[in-house]
């Protein structure tokens, strides 16, 4: 049929013609029984898209096109018609996101820990790319088959048509447009390339890079790069790469629309940066927290595709399990139905999708809750249908009812949207198929009842209601049962009036997930065994059912009727709003019976309450625990009467004040004018700089790329994670800027972030602004991968690792020459060689984790080779029996202060070590790798008063000053200075004491944590989780789905370096 | 003046770069010591200015404003120094390990097997660990060093940190059993939990029961008629069930530790929970079944984002308010417990005082370990164990541990971080 496709002008439609003759290559088993399938739909209210509407139309369909929608449309003479008096059109809905009929390979069992053994290249044999992940050769159109067990569900749910794709990899390759018809692929694909879709996730890739998020960013940054340069050097002729599908497929897909399955709001800006850079705009596919961070989600330009997975409410009602469920999860779970509507508001273009949800039943129940929770039902209609349909270039064939497009619609009960609309079928390509069918023909209206037996002749007023409630009336009110499917009839009834009483019946009501869901195609079917009485309404609607549904067990009934007398029992058929049959009266003998139309129940006006918009809780910055209402503000504040640490020349100043102005130093000295500052009485008080932290691993989705020796192409500042609660936990003790690094799990690692604790902030405003770039490097165990069993990974030794970092800048030297040579602009472009060549020429600084003296002699020698030097070396544990040779060299020394034997390259460590360096005239720090020392840095610089009887004044710089001068921002933070940043931190005590504790801290002059704030917020957390819990156990008290609770466990990234506790909720990152 | 030149001594050889294998442990020391003119913290909450010690045959003999020392006393002028009890790791592994996990052939804490009553820590204790001398120097004098397992791990023993071999070290042998709860805290599969499929919590009551039934049957095991004490296992328990040997069970979360009060309940054993990073929440009930506590680590992070940020620090407080015994120790493996006093510090930063914090690594140790009688405070009859410090020993500002007696013996506070320190100021001309 589809090589019918453009033969269907329009012209041809306009004439009913149905000459043109079908044919396709299947031989017949048989006689040929081709039909036109031409259908008339008439007397509908036809909904041609969210914006148009026809009341009583006609919508006109043949060979699976329509040819006619709205009022006035000419039926042809061969046309089945069909009376859809009563009934909705809709066009069928649009999955942009799906997987259907395409199966999602899985990733063989196996250790693929870090530890494991390394698997360097790709497994995919054939003439691909040289990563696994890279799927770009993958068609959805070459792996599609039809699948109609999941198909149907979605049918039933509305859908007609969905995109597909292989869910595999960092590059999926191109998705199909297919319907959900039950036929052969050949008939059921609509769009062969219909989009090129991509992931962060490496999926069945069994090859060691990437293993991070940052590594997933770099591959994509390098494979743009890798296939402009492979067609440019095809035109060239110039390829050294030969024959490589997957770059070859990677280009062919680029003009398609590009799909990236983002699933964060984080991950949307990482996703949509990468399209930026190369001139692409993804289409995201969402994960359901964006309505967080909507003005960045706007910032993107970018269409949406949403899920409607809402977490379910959990079962707090052991307060024991509840204690480590996180407000975070709560809000969440409050907030997350806001995001459709989010998105309507911001006026951002977005998809609605069945993707993420445990099981696709609950898709009208959660489009029902975005649509409680603000999501308009135009907007809801659009982005089921036109929206999709438009980003995927399909709009002129589905999306709409339109002449010329296919048949894919379907027929509903009532107004799409309405709590009881039911569908009755999904037309897919011009075939039926049924979802309620027996509610299509409703038998609903006022008939007289014929009952004729052995004792005459009786008549009844039966009003049927519903396939399973009617009343009836003789000369009083009659308790009746009545069931129907649509084809047959039950009806039994005592001739004589009874009391009803109340019994056990087999239905069951259960507090599962299905029978909560009110969906139009199960509401009738969840009833079918329910009796109903007269005068008893048979529609459960969910209000009534919530009040019953405490009461409710499995087994229990609702509401039902028993006969005290004996009863009438008849069985028949039903059909054309006639029914007949015979059966039995009340003394047991046979009798016949038929009922005839009378006419339509007066219905009822809707009483059903009006849904009020839910109340939720505040959105904050993060949606968190301490995460603010609205950001806090720069203010100009005087800090008065203070024991100030300028580290300048003017050392400790007692009885001093400081004024904050613009987000700077204004002054400082005795005495200063208040001019309208915010006045801080310091007496008593310390105020030092703001803490640098030279190596922390915080707030960041990733710190290890492990999966290669060298991977100076990722950088920690593509995958910042703002929501760290260690953000404000170190503005806690007074950390305000911190050097966020690339792990040690390979000899050249990846490029650094500075970040200013802006706790609240996004990714963007965490970074600080214009610092110079660092990179970090790494030798010893961790990068020869010691506690592996079984490592194939070069290197395996020290000696090794010399031999990585001399490879590395001999080939970054050759890659700059060659640039800089006649053929450059054909130079493949290397994202990896790009760093180290930035190094060699001093715009990139290396810190360098490092213990023992061999490594650091070795680095700085191979360093000086190549012309460059070691910043930093950062942990150093060492450094004080090569502090000459440092000082020799020019580079800076960031340690610990007092670790030591966990593991066999510190045996030799000593809490002298940060005091050596400093004597023999190193610039020293004291850093914290690690999320909770880093809150008490101060008093890890103090152990070198301990220890070794340095000045206090020198042990606070090498947290302050000292760290700031080794990162090169020592013009804008690190000391009191009028005109530098106002970093600030006001101590209780003395810095360096244990009994210091941070009672304000200020970034940019902003208050970003405040112990009496601090005090406030404590009990606003505990009221919003009783606030939350509260109406998670009202949830589960009407019947809501729940899941477990669960623990808010946490991610933390470290340099795999220790076992320094963290809490019970932490769980370390690999 | 002997002192000095034993001290002197020990530097010289050091700098020929010997690294620690100078340090020897004292000689015994029968004779006469007196402290003098000091800020005394007896470890029981008590604070005595300028106080002086006399120490006679390793015992605390005399403690007074002034004391006429004895002709042939040794004499410590501790003027304008503070004075305290040596300090205790009251749960660590130190002895029993040497170099963190990695290292495969330094560790010798963690047995194989659920149920291993009678593994004993302490023959495998190695007096000679090289951060035994680093910790000395920090004051820290005794450990109770116990195994690590699943479930029953064996016994501690507390060791005092002047020894040759393990049998030189005892202070006290087999003082408890380690039990290490199952958690009952249920994981994601994503954060390293089983599948689905697994129900964490049956498997974790299941092995509870396990434990349980053990006890059960080593009760019946010790009534029985002499004579029948021919497994290993149920023999090792009996001082369980006479209180003369505790049970140590290591858990965090409230519904581990109420499962711990089944062991007073149902067996009658004196329990300390060691970690208890959620004690706090049910104090009151720790104290009611007399269940003391060991915190294992008060630099840590809060347990849930929602949590105090302090909350780890200021926990101690609210023990001490509800009146539970409680310790507080040093597991840090990257700092190998050398930071004791400086957890302590943080807490009486947080809500205790001074000398409480002291106490929790101190008196309060000592009698959670069983050892109270002997050592743990300054107090007349117990063995003289003590530090001297430049200042305050919880605050790194001035902790600076100047002399240190264990039974009286005064140690040699040379370590192998010293001796490289001078090794390599050496090196740079630094004085």
């Amino acid at each position: 049929m589809r090589k019918c496709k453009t033969a269907w002008l329009f012209l041809f439609a306009a004439l009913y013609s149905s000459s043109a003759i079908c044919q396709d290559t299947n031989p017949v088993n048989g006689v040929a029984d081709k039909r036109s399938g031409t259908y008339a739909f008439t007397n509908a209210s036809i909904v041609k898209d969210a914006q148009n509407t026809v009341v009583n139309g006609t919508l006109v369909i043949r060979e699976g096109k329509i040819i006619g929608a709205g009022s006035g449309v000419n039926i042809p003479a061969d046309a089945v018609v069909i009376d859809c008096k009563g009934k909705y059109i809709y066009p069928s809905f649009i999955d942009i996101y799906s997987d259907y009929g395409v199966a999602i390979p899985q990733r063989p069992q196996g250790n693929f820990g870090f530890f494991a053994p390394a698997q360097i290249g790709s497994n995919t044999k054939g003439a691909y790319g040289w990563n696994q992940a890279i799927k770009a050769e993958v068609n959805a159109a070459s792996l599609f088959t039809t699948d109609d067990s999941k198909a149907k569900p979605l049918r039933d749910l509305g859908f007609g048509t969905v995109l597909t794709h292989q869910k595999d990899g960092i590059a999926r390759g191109t998705g199909a447009v297919v319907t959900l018809a039950n036929k052969k692929e050949n008939l059921v694909m609509i769009k062969e390339r219909a989009s090129a879709n991509y992931s962060f996730s490496k999926g069945s890739s069994t090859q060691s890079y990437p293993q991070s998020m940052m590594g997933s960013i770099a591959l994509l940054r390098q494979t743009f790069l890798d296939a402009q340069w492979y067609k440019n050097s095809a035109v060239n002729k110039s390829t050294s790469e030969g024959l490589n599908l997957s770059l070859q497929a990677w280009n062919n897909n680029l003009s398609l629309p590009q799909i990236f399955e983002a699933n964060d709001k984080w991950n949307d800006l990482r996703a949509d940066r990468i399209g930026d850079e190369f001139g692409y705009q993804f289409i995201l596919k969402a994960g359901g927290n964006e309505y967080q961070r909507m003005a960045e989600m706007l910032a993107t330009k970018a269409s949406f595709i949403l899920p409607l997975n809402f977490p379910q409410a959990m079962d707090v009602e052991d307060p024991n399990d509840a204690r480590f469920v996180a407000l975070e999860d709560m809000k969440n779970w409050e907030m997350a139905p806001t995001n459709p509507a989010a998105f309507e508001k911001a006026g951002i273009n977005f998809c609605i999708s069945t993707a993420d949800l445990r099981d696709v039943k609950q898709f009208w129940a959660n489009l029902r809750k975005a649509m409680e929770y603000g999501l308009t039902e135009t907007k809801a209609l659009e982005a089921l249908t036109k929206t999709p349909a438009t980003l995927l270039n399909i709009y002129n064939e589905t999306g709409s009812l339109e002449a010329g497009k296919w048949a894919n619609f379907i027929i509903t009960n009532g107004p799409l949207f309405a709590e009881k609309t039911i569908i009755l079928q999904n037309w897919v390509q011009g075939d039926k198929y049924a979802v309620k069918d027996d509610g299509f023909k409703s038998s609903n209206g006022v008939y007289n009842l014929t009952v004729s037996g052995p004792t005459g002749i009786n008549s009844y007023n039966l009003t049927i209601k519903s396939a399973n409630a009617a009343t009836l009336t003789g000369k009083d009110s009659l308790a009746v049962k009545y069931r129907s499917d649509g084809k047959l009839v039950n009806i039994s009834f005592s001739p004589v009036p009874s009391a009803k009483k109340t019994v056990v019946t087999r239905e069951s009501i259960t507090t599962s997930d299905s029978s909560r869901t009110v969906q139009p195609i199960n509401a009738n079917a969840q009833k079918r065994d329910s009796l109903s009485i007269a005068n008893t309404p048979d529609d459960k609607s969910p209000d009534l059912k919530n009040k019953q549904g405490a009461q409710r067990t499995p087994g229990q009934q609702v509401t039902t009727v028993a006969f005290s007398e004996p009863v009438i029992r008849l069985s028949g058929t039903i059909s054309d709003n006639s029914l007949q049959g015979t059966g039995v009266d009340t003394s047991g003998n046979p009798v016949t019976w038929w009922a005839s139309f009378v006419k339509d129940d007066v219905a009822k006006p809707d009483n059903a309450k009006k849904k009020t918009t839910p109340v939720i809780g505040k959105l904050l910055f993060p949606n968190m625990s301490y995460g603010w209402e609205s950001m806090p503000k720069e203010e100009t504040i005087l800090i008065r009467n203070a024991t100030v640490w300028t580290n300048e020349k003017d050392g400790v100043l007692t009885n001093a004040d400081v004024l904050v102005k613009n987000g700077k130093i204004a002054g400082v000295g005795k005495n200063l004018p208040a001019a309208g500052a915010r006045i801080i009485d310091g007496t008593g008080k310390h105020l030092t700089p703001g803490v640098i932290d030279e190596h922390s691993h915080i707030a960041a989705a990733s710190i290890n790329e492990g999966g290669q020796s060298v991977s100076s192409e990722v950088r920690i500042g593509d995958n910042l994670a703002p929501d760290d609660i260690n953000i404000y936990r170190q503005l806690s003790g007074g950390v305000t800027t911190s050097h966020i690094l690339h792990g040690s799990a390979n000899t050249i690692g990846g490029q650094t972030q500075l970040i200013k604790l802006r706790w609240g902030a996004d990714d963007n405003d965490l970074k600080f602004k214009g610092a110079d770039g660092f990179i970090k490097f790494a030798l010893g165990e961790n990068v020869k991968r010691t506690p592996s069993q079984n490592n194939n990974r070069f290197p395996d030794t020290r000696m090794g690792v010399e031999q990585v970092q001399i490879d590395a800048f001999t080939r970054a030297k050759d890659y700059e020459a060659a640039l800089k040579g006649p053929n450059g602009k054909n130079v493949r472009r290397d994202l990896e060689l790009d760093a180290l060549v930035e190094i060699m020429n001093s715009k990139r600084f290396i810190t360098c984790h490092s213990y023992v003296a061999s490594e650091i002699l070795e680095t700085m020698k191979m360093a000086e080779k190549f012309g460059f030097k070691i910043n930093t070396f950062t942990h150093i544990l060492e450094g004080y029996k090569v502090a000459d040779a440092m000082k020799a060299h020019g580079a800076n020394a960031s340690t610990f202060s007092d670790w030591w034997a966990y593991k066999m390259e510190v045996q030799d460590a000593i809490p002298y070590n940060a005091a050596i360096m400093h004597n023999v005239g190193l610039n020293v720090a004291i850093n914290s790798d690690d999320p909770e020392m880093a809150r008490r840095l101060n008093q890890e610089a103090a152990k070198s008063v301990k220890y070794s009887g340095m000045s206090e004044e020198d042990a606070l710089k090498m947290v302050t000053l000292n760290p700031a001068v080794m990162l090169h921002i020592d013009k804008e933070v690190g000391s009191i200075k009028t005109g530098k940043d106002a970093d600030l931190v006001l101590w209780s005590d003395n810095p360096l004491s244990i009994y210091a504790k941070a009672e304000k801290t200020l970034v940019d002059g902003i208050v970003y944590f405040d112990r009496e704030k601090d005090k406030q917020m404590r009990l606003q957390i505990a009221a919003e989780r009783n606030r939350l819990i509260q109406k998670m156990l009202e949830e589960k008290k009407s019947g809501g789905s729940m899941s477990p609770a669960t623990p808010s466990f946490r991610m933390m990234n470290f340099c795999e370096e220790h076992t320094h506790q963290h809490g019970l909720l932490s769980e370390e990152a690999e | 003046m002997k002192k000095y030149l034993l001290i002197l001594a020990g530097l010289t050889i050091s700098l020929a770069g010997m690294a620690q294998d100078d340090v020897y442990p004292a000689p015994a020391y029968k004779g006469i010591t007196v402290i003098s003119n000091a800020t005394v913290h007896v470890g029981n909450g008590q604070v005595l200015e300028n106080t002086s010690i006399q120490i006679n045959n390793g015992k605390i003999e005399k403690i007074a404003p002034s004391i006429q020392a004895p002709a042939n006393a040794k004499l410590v002028d501790a003027t304008g120094k503070h004075v305290y009890p040596g300090l205790i790791l009251s749960n660590t592994n130190i002895g029993l390990r040497e170099i963190a996990s990695q290292v495969k052939g330094s560790n010798d804490y963690n047995e194989i097997g659920d149920l291993n009553p009678n593994i004993k820590s302490i023959v495998a204790y190695n007096a000679d660990s090289k951060i035994i001398n680093t910790l000395r120097s920090n004051g820290i004098l005794f450990a109770n060093v116990a195994p690590q397992g699943s479930l029953i791990a064996g016994s501690s023993s507390v060791v005092q940190f002047d020894a040759w071999n393990w049998q030189d070290a005892v202070y006290k042998e087999n003082n408890g059993f380690h039990f290490y709860m199952p958690s009952l805290m249920p994981r994601p599969a994503r954060f390293g939990g089983a599948g689905p499929q697994a129900d964490p919590m049956k498997e974790a009551f299941t092995r509870i029961d396990m434990v349980k039934a053990f006890f059960t049957e080593a009760k019946a095991y010790q009534s029985q008629a002499a004579g029948n004490g021919n497994n290993l296992k149920l023999e090792a328990v009996k001082g369980l069930f006479n209180k003369s040997q505790k049970l140590f069970i290591h858990c965090d979360i409230v519904k581990e530790m109420l499962i711990a009060i089944d062991f007073v309940r149902e067996f009658g054993f004196d329990v300390t929970i060691v970690g208890g990073s959620e004690s706090y929440q049910m104090a009151p009930l720790l104290k009611q079944n007399n269940i003391s506590v060991i915190l294992q680590q008060q630099h840590s992070l809060p347990t849930s984002d929602d949590d105090d940020v302090d909350q780890p620090f200021k926990t101690p407080s609210i023990l001490q308010k509800a009146g539970v015994l409680f310790a507080i120790t040093d597991e840090d493996e990257t700092t190998t417990g050398r930071n004791l006093m400086f957890n302590a510090g943080t807490a009486s930063s947080y809500g205790l005082s001074r000398e409480e914090a002291l106490a929790a690594i101190t008196l309060n140790a000592a009698k959670i370990l069983g050892v109270a009688d002997r050592s743990g405070s300054i107090e007349v009859g117990k063995d003289a164990n003590i530090i001297i410090s430049q200042g305050d020993i919880l605050d790194m500002r001035n902790s600076v541990v100047v002399n240190a007696f264990i039974q009286g013996r005064e140690l040699n506070l040379t370590d192998k971080h010293k001796q490289l320190n001078e090794r390599y100021k050496k090196k740079y001309g630094i004085k």
